[in-house]
């Protein structure tokens, strides 16, 4: 179950993708989340799916694996088909049963959303699959730079991210091990009464929590002894560096939105 | 309860970028009633082994009988919970694993969870608090109030108390004080000769290794190099060294002592009782000459 979680795992590489500047990568990302809306038609949605699919393959991630992280959201993506699909009622209808009537409409809907959803969460996997933490959180730090003059905390929310982020594999490793502790003391996670299921989640959460709040302590502390002080006066090891190759994906980026505003209907 | 691995492979994370063979030919058997260690660098695969012993892992090729039970690779194996029941693992830093308010129900909760009623577990948990060389009193604190080697001792105890046939030790002993390591391994060793309690003992501890197990199992790089009695095994000490293994500091010392005077000490210098022993032999012999 842990193992195909592979949202913030980061899978090392020298591809294309891997190469480009964070801030390419983020903006990108930010971008094409409100891109995404734009397409609203069948020519829209399969420029919009060529152009994520060549992301992917120029990633060189195989993508069975990324198809694979697709599995915990699936049961989302399903539900959002299923509701477009039973309660849109435009168009013709295409079938009619008891008190199900299913249209076109609602069928072309449903694909549409959740082929947006699938977009979107393939672009976000594909960010954290081909970058460090690291470098998302300088890629953040520099583009969220000038609002420190507004006295944004940018340095401590770029510390704090990557913290976070830093920590999820982790968690992800304590958790395993606690469930398999529990899990040898006969606990069952996978089935029995709701009641049982509750306990079990408890044998398992509170020294989650417990060993959480010692790893921030001793981090604060080691932070401390090493002399941090904030992100005054701080200066970067890995400098970020723009390539033409940062320039050419987000030109590439700018001629798709063009290119879905003029297509869509 | 014998267990016996049969070609045994264990890969985590199969069909990903992230696949990783932890584990290949492994060929062992061990005995009811024996007292096995198994020794090996970090990442050398022993704890994937461990794990394998009540299914919390399941081989990927090969197979893992344990006393009637067959786990064949390759298939998911369901209810595993009579198993779990008779194969007790104390995995390493057990204290993590914690989190009733109470010892006593901290410790209950193996045997209740493999159907023991209330009042019998109870009466297990105070048997097995004494047996782990706590104080009954400690039975109604918070099990996060107490020491870390205490914890430790409560959370060894909560294993003991589901009564296992085998008992699987992931280092038990690491970040204990010299005193309380020496306590909690014999009182492992008391239960194997009392209670014949089968003992699987992951270390790093060639001492330990040494003093109490029968057999001693190798491992490097994710299968198993050698196997045999600790005499057998540290007997070769070049090959031991080789693989960048400790050997216990009496053995080294026999070792360094016979190169440098080019006579054998009559023992195999397991431990330092031994080793007195030998030394004493070889002035005797010594003195005669």
């Amino acid at each position: 179950m842990i193992n195909s979680m592979i949202i913030g795992k980061y899978v090392p590489g020298r591809s294309l993708i891997h190469r480009l500047d964070p801030r390419t990568k983020l903006l990108m990302m930010f971008f094409y989340v409100f891109i995404v809306f734009l397409a609203n038609n069948v020519w829209t949605y399969t420029l919009l799916t060529l152009f994520t699919l060549s992301l992917l393959l120029l990633s060189k991630i195989p993508f069975s694996f990324i198809v694979k992280g697709f599995k915990p959201i699936l049961w989302v993506i399903v539900f959002t088909l299923l509701l477009h699909v039973l309660m849109t009622k435009e168009g013709n209808m295409l079938f009619q049963f008891g008190w199900i009537e299913i249209y076109d409409k609602g069928v072309q809907q449903g694909f549409f959303i959740s082929l947006r959803f699938l977009l979107l969460i393939a672009i976000t996997t594909l960010l954290t699959l081909t970058t460090t933490p690291i470098e998302v959180t300088d890629g953040m730090e520099k583009l969220l730079a000038p609002f420190k003059r507004w006295n944004m905390p940018v340095h401590e929310l770029a510390l704090m991210m990557s913290i976070s982020l830093r920590f999820i594999p982790t968690l992800m490793e304590e958790t395993e091990k606690i469930i398999k502790a529990q899990a040898a003391r006969g606990v069952d996670f996978s089935s029995g009464p709701f009641s049982e299921r509750m306990k079990a989640m408890t044998s398992l959460l509170i020294p989650l929590f417990i060993s959480a709040f010692k790893r921030a302590e001793e981090l604060a502390i080691a932070m401390e002894v090493r002399g941090y002080r904030g992100g005054e006066g701080r200066t970067k090891w890995r400098q970020l560096t723009w390539s033409y190759l940062d320039t050419l994906f987000m030109l590439s980026l700018i001629s798709l939105s063009i290119l879905l505003w003029l297509l869509r209907s | 309860m014998d267990i016996i691995f049969k070609n045994v492979e264990h890969r985590y994370q199969a069909q990903t970028p992230f696949e990783k063979r932890a584990l290949y030919d492994i060929d062992l058997e061990i005995k009811t009633g024996s007292y096995v260690a198994v020794i090996g660098h970090t990442g050398s695969g022993k704890s994937t082994l461990l794990q394998h012993l009540n299914g919390l892992l399941q081989p990927t090729k090969g197979s893992v009988t344990i006393g009637d039970r067959t786990i064949v690779g390759g298939k998911k194996e369901k209810n595993l919970k009579p198993l779990r029941k008779k194969v007790g693992i104390v995995f390493q830093f057990p204290e993590h694993q914690l989190f009733e308010e109470t010892v006593e129900k901290d410790i209950c909760f193996g045997p209740i969870n493999f159907g023991v009623s209330e009042e019998e577990a109870k009466r297990k948990a105070k048997e097995c608090l004494s047996l782990v060389g706590l104080p009954e009193e400690v039975l109604t604190k918070s099990p996060f109030e107490l020491s870390g080697g205490q914890m430790r001792r409560v959370a060894i105890a909560g294993v003991l108390a589901m009564e296992p046939e085998v008992l699987v030790l992931d280092e038990p002993t690491a970040g204990l004080d010299p005193r309380g390591r020496k306590e909690i391994m014999d009182m492992f060793a008391r239960l194997h000769q009392q209670k014949q309690l089968t003992i699987v003992l992951v270390t790093h501890s060639m001492e330990d290794a040494a003093r109490y197990a029968d057999e001693i199992v190798i491992m490097n790089k994710g299968t198993i190099v050698k196997k045999g009695t600790p005499e057998e095994i540290f007997s070769d000490v070049t090959s031991l060294m080789e693989l960048g293994l400790d050997v216990p500091e009496t053995v080294l010392f026999k070792h360094l002592l016979e190169s440098k005077i080019g006579e054998a000490i009559p023992s195999t210098c397991l431990t330092i009782e031994e080793t007195l022993q030998g030394l004493q032999t070889l002035f005797a012999r010594v003195k005669k000459k």
